[in-house]
């Protein structure tokens, strides 16, 4: 005949699980509890300094810095409906050289141009080219902007007429004060001219497409 | 006839042979010129006391570290049969490796990640100024190509032999993770000469992260330090190239290595076992 089990594996108190040394209404040996202190004291300031220091590194993914920037870029006798006139802004005036770009102006054409962008009096086109960024340049021959780095083609409109962007090139918002044409902030159209928010290069904005590239805090 | 040793104190008295050195002690350790123990008194050349006190430096370090064992057992481990100049070239990377390091230490002294004009004057400085400047920078541009097709070799070498199988699959992704971060090192060091041609090419580098789905605009931001080149982007890069990725390389070069040495190189796939040998040399 078997003995009846001396110890019981599955007891709350350490005496019950026969624990060597074990104290008579004690659930937690001595061992495991400052094993256990230890490992939690090692965690809590391990994540003192490496929560801070990610959140570090990672904050300017959801922080929006840039400041409404509105730049006067000449009179509106300067510009015409018929073709674009280059044009210098500064869209990261900390860093000096390096934070210009070019923009190519014209006026807003109400016969050519879509109505859904009829409260711009102006029409601003980002030189940053939709596919990877490189800065594109207007053909006035062949009225198209061209980009050197792997031959996108953009029309008149900036939408895609060749090579591998994804929508049109950006725009930016535009006003006019005091007689001053003024530049303000990009923003990004998809292939029908709607408007979104700025978005990267090589981010789509079509179809099911604008689902995987949405917009992001920092713009 | 032996003599009594004359009443010298004691640290001018010679001191007793080293246990074991028999009797060549005695001329080794007879320097005191007070005539020594044992009579033929011979002063140790320059050599043997410089091997005599190399030897004793090596020794006490061995003695506190227990280095040797190990040392023996990693440098002297047992290598299959074929082993070719193939296997060089994981340690030729690492070399590239610890090239990179040394003269992007020296390139640091001068270089400064400043984005509005520091940059690119600090680096033309570097190379038309500073005493070997050119050389030194010559050698951490090259050097990086080297490396990458030295890695690219070594990871052929490892595929085309199988080396990368059973039990050597860990070691595998850890090569794969070394050749990912010396490409973020390709990646981020390309930027910081700071010409129009290291900043458009990193334009479009951090375009093609966003080029990912969903979280590609993110690591955009990420890598920019905001939705601009900004002024920040390029000191983020720097410490992303001269910090954080040297570190977890110089890491993973250590796990890679240790598995190296633990679980120890293949035979080439030409040759096969030759079990015949071996069964009459363990019998």
């Amino acid at each position: 005949m078997a003995d009846p089990p001396k110890f019981d594996e599955k007891s709350r108190y350490t005496e019950g699980r026969g624990i060597a040394g074990a104290f008579p209404g004690e659930t937690v040996t001595r061992r495991r509890l400052m094993e256990g202190t230890a490992m939690a004291v090692g965690g809590i300031a391990t994540a003192a300094f490496a929560l801070p220091a990610l959140g570090f590194a990672l904050g300017p993914i959801f922080e929006d810095v840039s400041r409404e920037n509105w730049q006067p870029v000449g009179t509106e006798g300067d510009f015409n409906t018929q073709t674009y006139i280059q044009r210098v802004i500064n869209i990261a005036p900390e860093i000096g050289d390096p934070g210009k770009t070019t923009v190519y102006v014209r006026k807003f054409d109400q016969a050519r141009d879509d109505p859904r962008n009829k409260d711009q009096p102006f029409v601003a086109i980002s030189t940053r080219c939709a596919h990877l960024g490189c800065p594109v340049r207007y053909i006035r021959a062949s009225q198209k902007f061209v980009c050197p780095c792997h031959g996108g083609v953009y029309d008149f409109q900036g939408k895609v007429a060749g090579g591998p962007p994804v929508r049109p090139l950006d725009r930016f918002y535009t006003r006019v004060r005091a007689g001053k044409v003024e530049i303000g902030d990009r923003f990004s159209v998809n292939s029908e001219l709607k408007r979104f928010s700025p978005r990267d290069p090589s981010n789509h904005l079509d179809g099911l497409w604008q689902y995987l590239y949405p917009s992001r805090p920092t713009t | 006839m032996k003599l009594s040793a004359p009443p010298l104190p004691k640290f001018l008295r010679p001191s007793p042979p080293r246990p074991g050195t028999g009797n060549g002690g005695n001329g080794a350790n007879a320097g005191n010129g007070a005539g020594g123990n044992g009579g033929i008194a011979t002063k140790p050349k320059p050599k043997d006391q410089a091997v005599e006190g190399a030897a004793s430096v090596v020794g006490w370090l061995d003695e506190r570290s227990g280095v040797s064992p190990f040392l023996r057992g990693f440098l002297y481990r047992k290598t299959p049969k074929g082993t070719n100049w193939f296997y060089t070239l994981g340690s030729a990377t690492m070399f590239a490796f610890l090239s990179q390091a040394v003269t992007g230490v020296f390139l640091a002294m001068y270089y400064e990640p400043d984005t509005a004009t520091r940059a690119y004057s600090s680096a033309a400085h570097i190379s038309n100024d500073v005493f070997l400047g050119e050389f030194v920078r010559g050698m951490h541009k090259w050097g990086a190509t080297v490396m990458i097709i030295l890695i690219f070799l070594h990871m052929g070498r490892t595929f085309f032999f199988g080396a990368y199988k059973y039990p050597r699959e860990l070691n595998w992704v850890i090569g794969v993770v070394l050749v990912v971060l010396t490409l973020v090192m390709g990646l981020t060091g390309y930027l910081l000469p700071f010409d129009q041609r290291s900043f458009w090419a990193t334009v479009v580098a951090v375009n093609l992260n966003s080029s990912g789905p969903v979280i590609g605009p993110y690591l955009a931001d990420f890598l920019r330090a905001g939705s601009e080149f900004g002024p920040t982007t390029i000191t983020r890069f720097y410490a992303l190239h001269m910090l954080l990725v040297p570190g977890l390389i110089a890491a993973l070069i250590g796990a890679h290595l240790y598995l190296v040495a633990k679980l120890g190189t293949t035979a080439p796939p030409w040759l096969k076992a030759e079990k015949k040998d071996l069964l009459t040399e363990e019998l």
